[in-house]
C-alpha cells in the first residue's frame, strides 16, 4: 500500500463538523428509544418529561443549536492508518484546531478548565480534548467523536474486582453504581460497561461502550444477554425519567470486554445521560 | 399546572407541594459551582456580596452561548448536589428558591425546612426547550468565569416541578419508591 498524504486542514474540518453534528442532532437510536419509552411509561410525570426531552431534541435539530448546554469535554477514538502522513501540520494539532473551531463557530459551551485542582481557569475554547489513538494497518483515518457531559461522567466508577467475585460480583457492582447515581445523571441513561483489560483499559472500554449505538448488542451472546438482563434490572429501580419516578431509568446497557490478567477482573461503569452524543467519519 | 410570579411569596412557598408542576414567571439569578464558591468565600470572610440574594430564586445553570437571533443559548439545569456544601449558608442568608436537578443532602433539606424555601427541578438535558422560556439575560458579576458568570434571567412560564417542598417532602424519593419493582 502506498503512503497517503492527508492535509491537516481536512482533518480539522471533519473534526469540527463531527462535534457540531453530534451536539445538534441526537442519534436515531436514542430518539426512537425515548419515543418508545414514552408510550410504555405508566407515570404521567414520566411521560411528560419524556415528551419534553423529545421536543427538546426536535428543537435542537430544527434550529441547529446544542440539545444540551453541557456540550461536554471533546473525546475522540481514532483508528489511524499506518500509511497516512499528515501534511502541513500534525494530527493532534489538526484535531485540537477542529475542536476549537467547532466550539467557537458552533456556539457550543466551553467547559474545560486549565488545571484540575489549583487554577481551574476556563481555557475558553474547550481544548484540550481527550484523544485515544490506535494505529491500524491501512491508509485511512477513522474518527469516532463525542461530547461527554459531566453530570453523568461524575457518576461513573471503576472496581478492580478479583476473579472469585464472578458474574454476580460484576452485576452487583454495575447495579450498585447505577443505584448510587440515581436521579443525578439525567436519566434515562445509557450505561457503558468495560470489563477486563487493565485499570486504564477498562475505563476506556466503558467510555467506548457509551459511544456505541444502543441498537447494537455485544457480539458474544453471553454479554448480549447480560446487557439485556442489566437493562431490565436497572429499569426496576424506579428512578425513571429525570429521576422523578418511572420505569425508564436506562435506555441502553452496552458492554465492551478485553482479555485480562489471571489475578484480575476489572469492571468500569461509565454513565451517560439521555443526550448520548457521538458521530463518526472516515477520512 | 400552577403559575407562579416571582419573587416567591411566603404564601406561594406554603402552597407548593412536592411533585407539583409549576410555570415560573419573573426574574431569577443564575449561579453554579465557581460562583457558589466565590459567594461562599466572601460570606466566610464577612464581605458584602456583589448581588443581593435576599428573596431570590437561583438557577444552577451554565448556558451555552446564544446564537445570533436568540435571546439566550441552551440553558438546562446542572446537578444540584455539587452546590450542597454552600447551599445552607445561602438559604440562611435569604435565598428562597433553587432550580436544578437531582438529589440534595440532608443539610440542604434541613435548611430548606428551617428557612421555608423550595427546591424546583427542571428536566436535565432539555436545554434547547428550557431556553424558550428565558426571554433575556444580563450578566451581574463574575464575567471572567465565562459560562459560570452570575446572570439575571427574565423568564416566562419556565417549566419545573417541585422537587423538595418547604416541609421537606421529596418528589425524587417519593417517585422512585412508587415505581420501584425490586
Amino acid at each position: 500500500m502506498e503512503i497517503r498524504k492527508i492535509k491537516a486542514s481536512e482533518i480539522t474540518q471533519r473534526v469540527k463538523e463531527l462535534f457540531i453534528e453530534c451536539n445538534y442532532f441526537i442519534g436515531e437510536d436514542i430518539y426512537r428509544a425515548l419515543s418508545d419509552a414514552k408510550e410504555k411509561e405508566e407515570s404521567e410525570t414520566a411521560r411528560n418529561i419524556l415528551a419534553q426531552i423529545i421536543e427538546n431534541d426536535d428543537i435542537a435539530r430544527e434550529e441547529k443549536i446544542p440539545l444540551c448546554q453541557d456540550t461536554g469535554m471533546a473525546i475522540l477514538f481514532v483508528k489511524y492508518g499506518d500509511k497516512v502522513v499528515v501534511e502541513d501540520g500534525s494530527f493532534n494539532e489538526a484535531v485540537t484546531e477542529g475542536v476549537r473551531q467547532a466550539y467557537e463557530q458552533g456556539f457550543l459551551r466551553k467547559s474545560v478548565v486549565s488545571d484540575p485542582v489549583f487554577d481551574r481557569i476556563n481555557t475558553r475554547d474547550n481544548t484540550p480534548s481527550v484523544i485515544h489513538t490506535e494505529i491500524v494497518p491501512g491508509d485511512r483515518i477513522e474518527i469516532l467523536a463525542g461530547g461527554k457531559g459531566f453530570g453523568s461522567e461524575n457518576m461513573s466508577k471503576i472496581a478492580m474486582l478479583t476473579p472469585s467475585k464472578g458474574i454476580e460480583g460484576v452485576k452487583k457492582f454495575i447495579l450498585d453504581t447505577v443505584r448510587e447515581a440515581g436521579p443525578n445523571p439525567c436519566p434515562p441513561m445509557v450505561v457503558g460497561v468495560g470489563i477486563g483489560g487493565t485499570f486504564e483499559k477498562c475505563a476506556q472500554l466503558a467510555k467506548k461502550a457509551t459511544f456505541r449505538s444502543i441498537d447494537t448488542r455485544n457480539a458474544d451472546k453471553r454479554y448480549a444477554d447480560l446487557e439485556e438482563e442489566l437493562l431490565q434490572s436497572i429499569n426496576k429501580m424506579g428512578f425513571g425519567p429525570a429521576g422523578l419516578g418511572g420505569s425508564t431509568t436506562a435506555i441502553g446497557v452496552n458492554i465492551e470486554t478485553y482479555p485480562t490478567h489471571i489475578a484480575g477482573m476489572p469492571v468500569a461503569v461509565n454513565i451517560c445521560c439521555h443526550a448520548a452524543r457521538h458521530a463518526s467519519a472516515v477520512i | 399546572m400552577k403559575k407562579i410570579t416571582l419573587p416567591l411569596t411566603e404564601r406561594d412557598i406554603e402552597d407548593l407541594k412536592a411533585g407539583d408542576s409549576v410555570l415560573l414567571t419573573g426574574t431569577i439569578l443564575t449561579g453554579r459551582d465557581a460562583a457558589h464558591k466565590r459567594l461562599y468565600d466572601l460570606i466566610q470572610q464577612g464581605e458584602k456580596l456583589p448581588v443581593d440574594i435576599k428573596g431570590e430564586t437561583i438557577y444552577y445553570v451554565g448556558p451555552a452561548p446564544a446564537k445570533p437571533g436568540f435571546a439566550v443559548g441552551p440553558a438546562g439545569p446542572t446537578s444540584s448536589y455539587r452546590m450542597d456544601k454552600y447551599t445552607p449558608t445561602l438559604l440562611d442568608l435569604g435565598i428562597k428558591g433553587m432550580i436544578g436537578k437531582g438529589a440534595r443532602n440532608r443539610q440542604v433539606v434541613d435548611a430548606i425546612i428551617r428557612n421555608k424555601c423550595v427546591y424546583f427541578a427542571c428536566v436535565g438535558g432539555a436545554a434547547a426547550l428550557i431556553a424558550k422560556s428565558i426571554k433575556s439575560e444580563e450578566i451581574l458579576c463574575y464575567e471572567d468565569l465565562g459560562t459560570e458568570a452570575v446572570r439575571r434571567y427574565t423568564v416566562e412560564d419556565f417549566p419545573c416541578i417541585v422537587a423538595i417542598d418547604s416541609k421537606g417532602n421529596n418528589a425524587y424519593t417519593d417517585g422512585q419508591k412508587k415505581y420501584c419493582r425490586e
